[in-house]
């Protein structure tokens, strides 16, 4: 499902599922490893040696991070692989973090784990070239050659004992002509200093004090506060409301009817994805609580559209009716699967089905805008600014050289914020009252108009020979979409593991349409398709009477790397995996009653993880969590272990609550959750220990934002089988099919 | 109507509407930014503040209900012994994520640590378990309230 603008972009690099929003949305696109420059689009300031680097006579190095952090940890990882090369001490650097300044820099976006693949190498050419000027510098200063000069900790020396802080080298340096960056020598990484120590966070000191880093504690001068109140239906428009009223209580500056504005309609994971200004109320008060009381006393009159009849139960019962028939269009098929059916010694068939679900991230959707008085000036929590700044800029009518967009740290983002429908939001109220004006979504907004992540109703046949080996995989499912157009995310890709291996495989799909907004949750697609294509082989492994490692071992077949659809994928990688949490588990030893290991593998967004699930499930169906056990490979280096285990950790977390706790329904053509208390992550109580190892492989280090996640889930459901022969075929676990 | 709120020792005066939550009396009258909104219903605990001492969830709590009530906020708690230790562990172990539920969570966890300075994983949890961390970091907040009871 890759567009092939993309395909062609980057040769055996699979690209950024996430980033399709960015290539839409950017004619020049954002995926452009190695076309770094050492920035000299904008003016810079005093001692700045390029758009990265800033050193101060005293030394201090200030490194620019230049991607949204949105607690992956990018704001760190990324200035250490500059000041790596640098070769200065951590101690000294400050980091910056930049406004959206596309002139300068390349790739500003957070998606798709693609942060350390399309960075590592440039930024730390960028830290090499920054170096080489300021020993260049100092032997043009000592009159010796740059090649006897070495340097560490922010110094330079010369065999002669002559040496020379990086800050008394800026002004000469600043002068002299940068080197290709290509062609900058990078260090062995046997000498690594900061890159692979365990770094801490950045902002950790500050956010430990309550320092105000996210979007939502965003202060302007003369700034008022708003709500926006949209149509609890999808699709609805605002008839009418009682605005005079609104606009007689306390404290309310202003209440208008938005109309809203032409979607913005794009191809993002496969599929369409629109965002844009939708219909709704815009009340502006002079604080955020007395704008958000006002609601209590909003009388709204809507067009509710043509989807107020759309029900989680309409939409379960078209699925049925839908995968009792032939899928409307089958997109691979591979062989006669129907035959191979036919002849196969055992055959299996099983549905499964999961939920659409929220993002909720901590931090709701918020933006600070000024659109007034010339200024064009945004500050928010968003993970595209790029994609935010047309689509103001379209929306707005204004120019896009004229949007400034400040990016704050995010209270989490999961792909929710590359949708930015509330930066233009923001925008157009502060453009209709003429002052900055904070916008912030209540939580209930929040929930109940996400881009979710699109439920799906899946029908397999599989059929063994005699030897257990597969023969026939049949696969239909029913998602959403319109004729052969998948919605954003909710397409199912040709190449999905193990399409390739069967000789007999067909992937069909029949779509519905409906006006649920529905966009890309962390490791879209994947975070569903692993668990279904992963359960239904541990049926198939059940049904040979082989053990579940050793049947993936063989359906894995060579350890080769090869194409899988449009991706580069290497069984040898996926082995490595396996093997090791193999290991870690003590996988195939005796456990207590009603006691199981499950185990699954993934690959996506350049990553590889094998996870195995201890799951204890009590006689009542209560599923306990006993233990995780995550190995990965992303790869020959680590950045930051810090941050790596975290993002790991909190993965399989994420993974968890999905199983276990998370599903949005519909009613009415609304979402029926409001909150927390409807849709809530995992919550301490149901954490187990989760165990990682990362398998160092001979590859490019890649992204960690998103491969361990989807394993997980089906690792679990696979260990609730092996605790107690149920099967799993719809989430989140209802614990009822468990009991007895 | 006018309040004199006693918050991180000092007094401070506001004009605010009797209903308004302590949380956007906090954030929005007093610029005191750590304290955060993330579900206004005390489902999350992101908002939790010390009143006299005690864990509370000031989206839940109006202006009007304080008093002369001492209140500490996450910019105020690393001034006292616990909110130290408690503050030199999460960094020790670097606990956070994005860190926006991690003011609530260090809120929480000095509140834990001054009534029972070595809690058991179960104490732990008990304490703990309203406090929602959407990036998942429990396992490092557990182990960083067992660094800072080790240091009691
Ligand atoms: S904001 Fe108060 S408990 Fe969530
Ligand atoms: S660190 Fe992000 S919500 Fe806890």
């Amino acid at each position: 499902m890759l567009p092939s603008e993309l395909k062609k972009r980057i040769a055996g690099l699979k690209p950024s599922r996430r980033a399709f929003l960015a290539v839409s949305a950017a004619a020049g696109g954002a995926l452009v490893v190695g076309y770094y420059t050492l920035g000299r689009g904008k003016a810079l300031k005093d001692g700045a040696l390029n758009a990265f680097v800033t050193i101060a006579p005293d030394n201090t190095v200030t490194l620019v991070a230049k991607n949204p952090e949105i607690g992956q940890g990018v704001k760190t990882m990324l200035p250490m692989l500059i000041a790596e090369e640098l070769d200065v001490d951590w101690r000294q650097v400050n980091i910056e973090q930049a406004d959206f300044d596309p002139e300068n820099f390349k790739g500003q976006y957070a998606g798709g784990s693609m942060a350390t693949p399309e960075n590592y190498t440039p930024l730390r050419q960028i830290g090499a070239a920054t170096r080489f000027v300021l020993v260049q510098a100092a032997a043009e200063q000592w009159g010796v050659s740059a090649s006897e000069c070495t340097t560490a900790s922010g110094m330079v020396h010369h065999a002669s004992g002559k040496s020379a802080p990086y800050g008394a080298l800026v002004k000469a340096a600043a002068k002299l002509k940068a080197p290709d960056l290509k062609a900058v020598k990078l260090k062995d990484p046997t000498r690594y200093t900061i890159i692979g120590k365990p770094t801490i966070g950045i902002d950790s000191p500050k956010l430990v004090r309550g320092a105000p880093l996210f979007g939502i504690d965003v202060e302007v001068p003369g700034m008022l506060y708003a709500v926006f109140h949209k149509c609890p239906v999808f699709g609805g428009s605002v008839k009418s409301a009682n605005l005079d009223e609104i606009k007689k209580l306390p404290g309310i500056k202003d209440a208008f009817i938005v109309a809203g504005a032409g979607a913005h309609v794009f191809e993002a994971e496969g599929g369409t994805a629109s965002t844009g200004l939708q219909p709704g109320i815009a009340i502006v008060a002079d604080s955020w609580w007395r704008a958000q009381k006002a609601r209590d006393s909003l009388k709204v009159v809507w067009d509710e559209g043509p989807y107020a009849h759309h029900s989680s139960e309409f939409f379960a019962q078209t699925a049925d009716a839908l995968l009792a028939k032939d899928p409307a269009w089958v997109y691979r098929k591979d062989g006669d699967p129907a035959a191979a059916l036919k002849t196969a010694a055992k055959t299996i068939e099983a549905r499964y089905d999961y939920p659409f679900l929220a993002h909720a991230t901590l931090e709701p959707q918020n933006c600070t805008a000024h659109v007034a008085d010339g200024k064009c000036e945004f500050w928010a929590p968003t993970q595209l600014p790029e994609a935010a700044r047309g689509l103001i800029a379209g929306t707005l009518g204004v120019k896009e050289k004229d949007v400034v967009i400040h990016i704050t740290r995010s209270g989490g983002a999961f792909g929710r914020r590359l949708m930015n429908d509330y930066m233009v939001e923001a925008g157009w109220i502060s453009q209709q009252v003429g002052a900055p004006v904070k916008l912030i979504w209540s939580r209930e907004d929040d929930v109940q108009h996400d881009f979710y992540r699109p439920a799906g109703w899946h029908k397999i046949k599989g059929g063994l020979d005699a030897e257990g080996k597969i023969v026939a995989w049949q696969h239909a499912f029913v998602s959403f979409g319109k004729g052969h157009e998948f919605a954003s995310c909710a397409g199912l890709d040709p190449g999905s593991y193990p399409a390739g291996r069967i000789p007999n495989l067909s992937f069909g799909t029949s779509l519905i349409q409906t006006g649920v907004p529905m966009g890309p949750l962390r490791a879209p697609s994947e975070n569903a398709m692993v668990w279904v294509f992963q359960s239904f082989l541990d049926e198939l492994a059940h049904a040979a009477g082989k053990d579940p490692i050793d049947f993936a071992i063989a359906v894995l077949g060579k350890p080769e790397t090869k194409p899988l659809g449009a991706e580069v994928f290497s069984a040898a990688r996926v082995l490595g995996v396996l093997t090791k949490v193999r290991t870690m588990c003590g996988w195939g030893r005796k456990l207590p009653a009603r006691t199981g290991l499950g185990v699954a593998f993934s690959f996506c967004h350049l990553g590889y993880a094998a996870e195995v699930v201890e799951a204890a499930v009590a006689k009542d169906g209560t599923v306990t969590l006993n233990q995780v056990w995550a190995a990965i490979d992303v790869g020959r280096q680590i950045v930051n272990p810090m941050g790596a285990e975290n993002q790991a950790q909190g993965s399989v977390i994420d993974g968890l609550a999905h199983a276990l706790n998370e599903k949005i329904t519909f009613a009415n053509g609304r979402t029926v959750q409001s909150n927390f208390d409807g849709h809530s992550p995992l919550t301490m109580r149901q954490v187990p220990p989760v165990e990682v190892a990362f398998v160092l492989s001979d590859h490019e280090p890649s992204g960690l934002g998103e491969p361990a996640m989807p394993p997980v889930i089906p690792a679990l459901t696979n260990a609730i089988f092996a605790a107690t022969g149920k099967r799993v075929r719809s989430l989140p676990i209802d614990p009822a099919m468990l009991a007895g | 109507m006018h309040y004199t709120l006693n918050v991180n020792g000092q007094d401070r005066s506001v004009d605010v509407d009797d209903d308004t939550p302590l949380l956007w009396v906090l954030r929005d009258a007093m610029n005191l930014k750590g304290t955060r909104y993330g579900c206004g219903a005390g489902l999350c605990g992101a908002c939790t503040v010390h009143i006299d001492g005690q864990p509370v969830q000031s989206c839940r709590m109006p202006v009007s209900s304080l008093g002369t009530s001492k209140i500490v906020t996450i910019e105020g708690i690393g001034d006292t012994p616990i909110g130290k230790r408690i503050t030199d562990a999460w960094l020790k172990i670097d606990v956070m994520q994005c860190g926006y539920c991690q003011g609530g969570q260090i809120m929480a966890a000095a509140a834990l640590l001054a009534q029972n300075p070595k809690p058991s994983d179960d104490d732990i949890v008990t304490a703990m378990d309203g406090h929602l961390c959407r990036c998942g970091t429990y396992l490092r907040i557990k182990q960083a309230i067992k660094l800072a009871a080790e240091g009691s």
